[in-house]
């Protein structure tokens, strides 16, 4: 959906117009959806943190002040809700865990084979996330595949900044050690340390 | 004197500015950078943790197909929500005027306590005035 269109959603729901609410709702929550399967792992957990989601969102909605694009706030939400889902849940479920989850949409605008490379890997990946233990795969999913930054990471986990910068070097070696497809080129060693230095270089000028 | 020489740094001393690196930050000590520059194995863990950060953000682009009917389930628990919302502040609302009529005669209470305290104040106050005689005897308080 577009901004404008978002735009306007959101300030007719803040005004109470329920229906504006409803349509942000259809327009969104294929979205949170993802993020509460990444975030869970499963489909029962993550309904649950849907539903919550939006419940918390449609009685803070007030609360939103537009500084922050309204997906990143909804993001935010259900990382709080996921965590607090959690900490509610005695059991983990990892029976459910299904990496071949349908896609309805993908970007790739890559050649044939490395589609099929690309694909594998994230199959490959998407099971070693959910072998993660779950603190540690929030923080990777959180501030890797969704770009929260650290703060609102903690903010919403309850945790120390550290704290979440710690978890997610923590995930990502263990997802480095679980995958055997990342492979290295020459090529692409020295354009990193190039990058890395031509940062560094500005940084200090 | 000589200085000590400083020891030629390991793979696990660079490890943390490897994954650094690899998410686009610099390497700002020379020497892990130096040491990266000529180690295989440090270089090889720098690429793989770049592809691994590069599919992570891939996955920002999946949108899964929700569960069936979950788009129904949310909005009828969200017209729940709401409706118990209405209820709940309906509710809070006469316990709040039940309280306000409880604090009212609370601070009635108070407020008749307090010039009870008052009238007794003055009057020990004023007490010594109307005996001062019995004042004139005792020592005073204020030496």
């Amino acid at each position: 959906m577009a901004d404008d269109r978002l735009g306007v959603l959101i300030a007719a729901a803040r005004a109470g117009d329920d229906a504006a609410f409803a349509e942000l709702v259809a327009a969104t929550h294929a979205d949170t959806w993802t993020l509460a399967v990444r975030l869970t792992g499963n489909a029962e957990d993550a309904a649950d943190v849907v539903q919550e989601t939006y419940i918390r969102a449609y009685r803070s909605l007030s609360g939103f002040r537009g500084d922050a694009r309204f997906t990143t706030w909804l993001h935010r939400i259900t990382a709080n809700c996921a965590a607090s889902h959690r900490g509610r849940r005695v059991r983990h479920r990892h029976d459910e865990l299904n990496p071949d989850t349908p896609v309805v949409d993908t970007h790739r605008d890559h050649d044939p084979q490395a589609h099929v490379d690309d694909e594998a890997l994230r199959v490959e990946l998407l099971a070693a996330l959910d072998r993660l233990p779950s603190r540690l795969r929030t923080v990777v999913v959180l501030r890797d595949v969704y770009d929260l930054p650290h703060e609102a990471i903690a903010s919403e986990l309850g945790i120390s900044v550290s704290a979440a910068k710690v978890r997610l070097h923590r995930g990502r070696r263990r997802l480095r050690d679980s995958l055997t497809g990342l492979g290295a080129t020459a090529q692409e060693v020295s354009a990193a340390l190039d990058t890395g230095s031509a940062t560094a270089e500005q940084g200090v000028a | 004197m000589t200085a000590p020489r400083r020891r030629d740094l390991r793979c696990s001393d660079v490890a943390y500015e490897l994954l650094a690196v690899a998410a686009g930050e610099p390497i700002v000590d020379m020497r892990a950078r130096a040491h990266v520059r000529q180690c295989p194995r440090c270089q090889d863990e720098l690429i793989q943790y770049r592809t691994l950060l590069r599919s992570l953000r891939r996955l920002r682009t999946d949108v899964l197909e929700p569960a069936p009917g979950l788009l129904a389930e949310v909005l009828a628990a969200i017209g729940a929500a709401g409706e118990r919302h209405a209820v709940d502040s309906l509710v809070t609302g006469r316990r709040m005027a039940y309280a306000g009529g409880m604090a009212a005669a609370g601070a009635g209470v108070v407020v008749g306590l307090a010039l009870l305290a008052v009238r007794s104040r003055r009057q020990r106050r004023r007490a010594p005035v109307r005996s001062a005689r019995l004042a004139a005897i005792l020592p005073s308080n204020r030496a």
